[in-house]
C-alpha cells in the first residue's frame, strides 16, 4: 500500500490520456456486465425445475403448438401440484403496427397464480364478470393513457374473429401493479379471458398456448416436472415441463447460440481493448525511462520496478473494469425493471464479479508485461544519460 | 584510519558494436571519510564513469572497489540496489525529480524502501526539507519550484537516508550562478557539519573551489591535482 500514490500518480501523469483509455475499459467491461448477464441468463440457466415455485409445461415439438384444454385436471391431479392456470398468446397492437403489445388470454385463475400482479378486489371481480373484459399493466396503461373504463381496440396479428374482423375490442376492468421493482417489466401486458377468447377466435379456440403449476415443495419440482411430463408420454401433445426462468431462457434460445455470440463479442472487445491499453502502457513507460532510472538509482531493485509498472497497468484495468462493471450492474437492474422476463438477464452477481475482477487482473499483468520488463531491464547509466 | 573509497587498478570499458572504448584505464584512487573531492577533466575523460562506479550504478570491467569496507564491485544488481539505498545519495544535473510527486514524495522516496511507518517517513522528509531550507515548498510539485529550488529538493531526496556518500553530477550545471551558489554552500555544510562524504563531479572551476580538494582526469587517467597545477602555471 505504501507504493500506491507512486502507482496512482505514475498513472494519471497524463491525465487525458488516462482518462479516455479508463473511458474504453469502462465501456468494455460495461458491455462485458450486459452481455454476461444475458448469457449468464440462457448458458447458465439450469434446466432443472428444481427450486422453482412455479413452472411451465408447453408441447414438447414446439412453444406454438397448443396443448388440449383436457389436460388441465390431470395435471391438477399430479401429486405436488398445488394450483394449475393456463394461457394463450394473442399478440396483437393497438392503434398503428409499432404499438406491438404482449396480449395474453388467461383463464381465470391466472391471477392466483401470479401474486405479484397486484389488482384490487373489484377489479378482479370485474375480470371474471365481464365477458370482454380485459386488465392491463400500469406501465402499459399509462404509455397509451388508458384508464378502467376505456374500451380498447386491439388489431389481431394471428387470431382474427369468427366475424372475419381483426379488431377485438375489450372493456378495461383493471390495472394491476408490480411492486417488486426486479419485475417491474411484467406490468407491460394486457390479459384478457381465455373463454372469451375461445369463443370469439376463428381458430384456436378449445386449446391452451401453455400451463403455468405452482408446486407445493419447489425441492420436488424435477419429479413434478417429470409426472406432468408423462400424462404425454407417447401422445400426439407430448409435453416439456420446465421452471419459468428455464423456460423463459428456452424460449429466448431459440434465436441464436447465445453464449457463442456473446463470448465472440466480449473476445472482440477485450482484443481492441488490449491493444489500447498495451498501447497506452507503453507509451506511459517510455516516457518515464529516465524516472524509472531515478527510481532504480535510489535503491529499486529490478524486481519492484516490474512490480510497480505491472501494478500501475492492473491498476488502470481495474479503476475502469470496476466502473464498467458498477454501472452494468445498475443498467441491468434497470432493464430488468423496465422489460422484466421478456428479455433473460440476470443482476451482475458474484460470478460477474469475479470473471471480471480475474480479466481485469489478467489483461492488466498482459499488457503491463512489456514496459515492465522494459523498465526492469533499463541500464541505469543508459537511461540518465538518455541513451 | 582505511578510506572510505578505496579503488585500485579500476578499468571501465564499454562496447558499443565491435567498438571497444576504454573509459577508465588502471585508476587507483583513496577517498577519506569526510572528504569534499571535486573531480575535473574534459568530456570524456572518463569523470561521470568513475562517479557512476564508486555510486555503485555501474559496474567495473576490471579492478576492485571497496566502499567503507565493502567490495561493490562483486555485487550482483539486487545487492547492488540494497547497498545504494542504504549508502549513496545521488544528485544530478537536472535534479531527476518525479515531476507528478510534491517535494515531500519526492524526498520520502528512498525511505519507501525501509520499514519505516508511513508518519516517521513524513517526518524524516520534513527534516530533510527542512535541512535544505525548503519546509515551506513540501507539498510544491517539482514544476512549481525554480531550478535551484528543485536541486535543493534533490539533495534532501539524497540525505534523507542519511548515507555515508554523496554522489554528485555536475549538481550546478543547469543552474544559474546565485543558485549554484546556494547549493554549493549546502553541499559544503553537510560535509563540514554533517560528515557527510562528498564525491562532485563538475566542469566549474569556481564550483570545485568548494570542495576540499580537486582531481583531474584525463583519457581515463587520474592527472594529479599539484601536477594539473604545474601544467597549468607553465
Amino acid at each position: 500500500m505504501k507504493y500506491l500514490h507512486l502507482v496512482w500518480s505514475a498513472l494519471f501523469r497524463r491525465k487525458t490520456r488516462t482518462v479516455f483509455t479508463i473511458i474504453s475499459v469502462i465501456a468494455a467491461f460495461l458491455l462485458f456486465g450486459l452481455l454476461d448477464s444475458v448469457r449468464d441468463a440462457f448458458v447458465g440457466a439450469a434446466h432443472s425445475a428444481a427450486g422453482a415455485s412455479r413452472m411451465i409445461t408447453t408441447s414438447k415439438e414446439s412453444f406454438v403448438i397448443s396443448l388440449p384444454t383436457s389436460l388441465l385436471m390431470r395435471i391438477q391431479a399430479v401429486p405436488g401440484v398445488s394450483a394449475v392456470t393456463y394461457a394463450n398468446w394473442f399478440g396483437g397492437y393497438y392503434q398503428q403496427p409499432k404499438n406491438q403489445l404482449i396480449a395474453e388470454s388467461v383463464a381465470n385463475n391466472f391471477f392466483d397464480l401470479y401474486p405479484e400482479m397486484k389488482l384490487s378486489p373489484g377489479e378482479l371481480h370485474a375480470f371474471h364478470a365481464t365477458r370482454a373484459g380485459a386488465v392491463a399493466g400500469a406501465s402499459l396503461a399509462r404509455r397509451f393513457g388508458w384508464k378502467v373504463g376505456d374500451k380498447i381496440p386491439i388489431q389481431a396479428t394471428i387470431f382474427p374473429q369468427k366475424g372475419g374482423s381483426n379488431t377485438w375490442t375489450f372493456d378495461l376492468v383493471g390495472i394491476y401493479h408490480v411492486t417488486d421493482p426486479q419485475l417491474k417489466g411484467e406490468e407491460g401486458a394486457l390479459f384478457f379471458n381465455w373463454d372469451y377468447f375461445d369463443q370469439a377466435a376463428a381458430f384456436g379456440g378449445g386449446t391452451a398456448g401453455w400451463y403455468i403449476e405452482r408446486v407445493a415443495n419447489p425441492k420436488l419440482a424435477d419429479g413434478v416436472a417429470r409426472a406432468i411430463d408423462a400424462i404425454s408420454a407417447n401422445s400426439d401433445h407430448e409435453t416439456k415441463t420446465e421452471s419459468e426462468d428455464a423456460f423463459q431462457t428456452s424460449f429466448a434460445s431459440q434465436f441464436a447460440n447465445i453464449g457463442l455470440l456473446v463470448g465472440s463479442i466480449m473476445g472482440c472487445v477485450f482484443f481492441t481493448l488490449i491493444l489500447l491499453t498495451g498501447n497506452t502502457m507503453a507509451q506511459a513507460v517510455r516516457e518515464r525511462i529516465p524516472e524509472l532510472a531515478i527510481l532504480k538509482t535510489i535503491g529499486f531493485s529490478n524486481r519492484s520496478v516490474l512490480s510497480l509498472v505491472l501494478a500501475e497497468s492492473v491498476l488502470l484495468l481495474a479503476l475502469g473494469g470496476a466502473i464498467g462493471l458498477a454501472i452494468a450492474g445498475v443498467a441491468v437492474g434497470g432493464i430488468r425493471a423496465k422489460l422484466g422476463p421478456q428479455i433473460p438477464m440476470l443482476p451482475v452477481g458474484k460470478q460477474t464479479w469475479l470473471l471480471g475482477v480475474t480479466l481485469m487482473v489478467l489483461i492488466g499483468l498482459l499488457v503491463g508485461a512489456l514496459p515492465a520488463r522494459r523498465g526492469m531491464r533499463l541500464r541505469i547509466v543508459d537511461a540518465l544519460s538518455g541513451r | 584510519m582505511s578510506p572510505l573509497v578505496e579503488i585500485r587498478n579500476l578499468s571501465k570499458v564499454y562496447t558499443r558494436g565491435r567498438q571497444r572504448i576504454e573509459v577508465l584505464h588502471h585508476v587507483d584512487l583513496d577517498i577519506p571519510q569526510g572528504d569534499f573531492l571535486a573531480l575535473m577533466g574534459p568530456s570524456g575523460s572518463g569523470k561521470t564513469t568513475l562517479l557512476n562506479l564508486i555510486g555503485g550504478l555501474d559496474s567495473p570491467t576490471e579492478g576492485t572497489l571497496c566502499v567503507a569496507g565493502r567490495r561493490i564491485d562483486q555485487l550482483g544488481q539486487s545487492e547492488l540496489a540494497r547497498w545504494r539505498a542504504s549508502n549513496v545519495g545521488f544528485v544530478f544535473q537536472f535534479y531527476n525529480l518525479l515531476p507528478m510527486l510534491s517535494a515531500s514524495r519526492n524526498v520520502e522516496l528512498p525511505l519507501l524502501l525501509t520499514k519505516l511507518p508511513a508518519a516517521k517517513r513524513r517526518s524524516h522528509a520534513a527534516v530533510a526539507l527542512e535541512l535544505v531550507g525548503l519546509a515551506d515548498r513540501a507539498t510544491h510539485k517539482p514544476g512549481e519550484l525554480s531550478g535551484g529550488q528543485q536541486q535543493r529538493v534533490a539533495i534532501a531526496r539524497a540525505i534523507v537516508s542519511d548515507p555515508t556518500l554523496l554522489v554528485c553530477d555536475e549538481p550546478t550545471g543547469d543552474l544559474d550562478r546565485q543558485s549554484a551558489v546556494e547549493v554549493l554552500t549546502l553541499l559544503q555544510r553537510l560535509n563540514r557539519d554533517h560528515g557527510k562524504t562528498v564525491v562532485m563531479v563538475t566542469h566549474d572551476p569556481k564550483a570545485a573551489e568548494y570542495a576540499s580538494h580537486t582531481l583531474h582526469l584525463d583519457k581515463g587517467t587520474l592527472v594529479e591535482a599539484a601536477r594539473a597545477a604545474d601544467a597549468a602555471a607553465s
